[in-house]
């Protein structure tokens, strides 16, 4: 029998959170993942598991080789997740406006 | 903080509208987007091409304190109008992503004052939602980490 895993339990861990964050923009196979980590090959596999289990994580095959990557698709509505994409775009436009004003006070200008 | 970025983003669409005015004159804005040192400045990424041209190339990449390259995006320049706009793909490496199609229009509000409204149509109507989700996806790893932290604390204090 396999146990659909608790989301929130699955990220309880540091490792694993560690994990999610390592493939968020970007696909790796899961040596490329375990490389990142002291841990003992076996247990970042376990952990691997762990989260595809609970579909945080996804796989796909690319040539040869298996590749995991975050599962965004994982969460509900997009009317949820606006603000923090909204967050994200308002953080470097105001980057820029601040830039951008440094720079029109340049002498000469 | 009053956030000034407005996301429009309906159901069941695959593109995305982001709108932003600027307390800056449209050249300071459209500036901001042509000169490598100066995108590099704001968006916190590493330049390592940006032909702003028609049919011009650009490389964004950022790496870690290690070295180790984390994000890398490319994409090619479609339309290029000076003060105007700037069509273009945007694709992100070695990533799930499918390649994007961005329209950024420029224009002049006052003197002193721009707005930049930038559409990004995505591949799906799922690919537009799971990039949409990815900024969320990293703050619930944030959030972890912080209660993590606190939770630390507190135990070393009983």
């Amino acid at each position: 029998m396999n146990l659909r895993r608790d989301v929130f339990q699955a990220l309880a861990d540091p490792t694993r959170r560690a994990i999610l964050l390592l493939v968020a923009t970007q696909t790796m196979t899961a040596g490329a993942i375990a490389a990142n980590f002291d841990t003992a090959r076996p247990t970042v596999s376990r952990h691997l598991q762990i989260l595809t289990e609970c579909e945080l994580l996804r796989q796909k095959q690319i040539g040869r080789e298996n590749h995991y990557f975050l599962n965004a698709g994982k969460m509900k509505e997009v009317a949820d997740f606006l603000e923090p994409f909204r967050d994200m775009w308002d953080d470097r436009f105001n980057n820029l406006e601040a830039v951008m004003k440094n720079y029109g006070q340049r002498p000469g200008r | 903080m009053e956030r000034k970025t407005k996301i429009e983003a309906e159901d069941g669409r695959q593109d995305l509208l982001i709108i932003r005015e600027f307390d800056l004159p449209l050249d300071l804005l459209f500036n901001a987007y042509v000169e490598p040192e100066i995108v590099e400045q704001w968006m916190g990424t590493k330049v390592l091409k940006l032909e702003s041209k028609k049919h011009g190339g650009y490389q964004f990449e950022t790496s870690d304190p290690q070295g180790n390259v984390v994000f890398r995006a490319n994409g090619s320049i479609h339309e290029f109008v000076s003060q105007a706009k700037i069509t273009r793909t945007f694709e992100m490496e070695n990533t799930p992503f499918p390649v994007q199609l961005e329209f950024l229009d420029f224009e002049a509000l006052t003197g002193e004052t721009s707005k930049l409204t930038m559409q990004i149509i995505y591949r799906s109507v799922a690919d537009r939602d799971n990039m949409l989700r990815l900024p969320f996806a990293q703050g619930i790893n944030m959030a972890h980490d912080r209660l993590q932290e606190i939770v630390g604390r507190l135990n070393k204090k009983l």
